[in-house]
């Protein structure tokens, strides 16, 4: 059984290291639907992914988190972004490609990646 | 929902909607009975009992975004259809428990999926709110105590990389010790 103890040991380390992040910083936020409609979907994968990939890319002014339902329950799952200053973008359908995808253009690069955006999908 | 662990963080999500300060999610696999036990456990706001009549009523739901609510109703069909049984108490101001029995060996039980997932986004995502975990099959057992990890980290974050990725692997690593390896 891996044990409490280690995590004695990682938190020494943790201590050693400066800028860890705090809440307040985090200037973009990224909200992942997880209702009933978007755990049925597949929001956890993507909650996941994009949480794993903000972590491994070391972005500290980002900030993931979840939602309740969004009321575009067939749209799901959908992942917000928002940002100081700029429009809310509304990323719809996302699965776990998507969501690298974004992170990676989005986050990474600053450029939204509109094909995904609700905003130019068909609404019908 | 294809998965039972997608259908445990989806009503562990009311839980958290509640206000609880104590979330306790019981998996109970015991293949002499052949039974799968499901229990979540809350702390938070509860229910009168006029609102715990209509909850598992897929035309009910708290929301405000739509007018349906199926998240306690999957559950309950989930069990149910396996042969099993579902219950939930509830008790205004002191905390709701939904119990959820499966009958394991029948082929409607959906499989459990990725519960260390499930588990792991509860514990991370909603850092104000403990969770105790306990992973049982037959004789051997695993328990999860995010006070406990709160208590050595010191108000340390949860969501760090480092002690997310503990997090996982503790998860992954006894859970496979607890049940052998084998998918549930």
């Amino acid at each position: 059984m891996k044990s409490i103890a280690e995590l004695q040991a990682i938190k020494a380390k943790m201590q050693g290291q400066v800028g860890l992040r705090e809440e307040s910083s985090a200037a973009t936020r990224v909200v992942v639907g997880m209702a009933t409609c978007g755990i049925a979907a597949g929001a956890r994968p993507v909650l996941q992914t994009i949480f794993d990939l903000v972590q491994e890319k070391g972005l500290k002014d980002v900030s993931v988190s979840q939602t309740g339902c969004i009321g575009l329950c067939q749209f799901e799952p959908i992942v917000e972004i928002y940002e100081p200053g700029k429009e809310k973008t509304t990323y719809i359908k996302v699965d776990a490609e998507k969501a690298k995808v974004i992170v990676d253009q989005h986050l990474v690069r600053g450029t939204p990646v509109q094909e995904y955006a609700i905003g130019s999908s068909s609404l019908a | 929902m294809q998965e039972l662990s997608l259908n445990v963080l989806d009503v562990a999500q009311n839980s958290v909607k509640a206000g609880a300060a104590l979330i306790e999610i019981s998996l109970l696999v015991s293949t002499v009975d052949d039974r799968l036990t499901i229990v979540i456990k809350d702390d938070g706001c509860g229910m009168d009992k006029a609102q715990l009549d209509s909850v598992t009523d897929p035309f009910y739901t708290t929301r405000t975004t739509r007018k349906v609510g199926l998240g306690v109703s999957f559950f309950k069909l989930a069990a149910e259809i396996t042969g099993g049984s579902f219950s939930i108490t509830s008790e205004k101001g002191a905390g709701t428990t939904v119990t959820a029995a499966f009958v394991l060996s029948s082929i409607d039980r959906m499989p459990l999926g990725d519960m260390c997932g499930s588990i792991h986004s509860l514990v991370i995502f909603n850092q104000r709110i403990d969770f105790v975990y306990r992973y049982q099959v037959d004789e051997n057992e695993f328990v999860l105590d995010t006070r406990e990890i709160k208590d050595v980290l010191e108000g340390a974050p949860l969501d760090s990389t480092e002690v997310s990725a503990y997090i996982k692997d503790l998860l992954t690593e006894n859970t496979a010790e607890v049940n052998g390896g084998k998918q549930i």
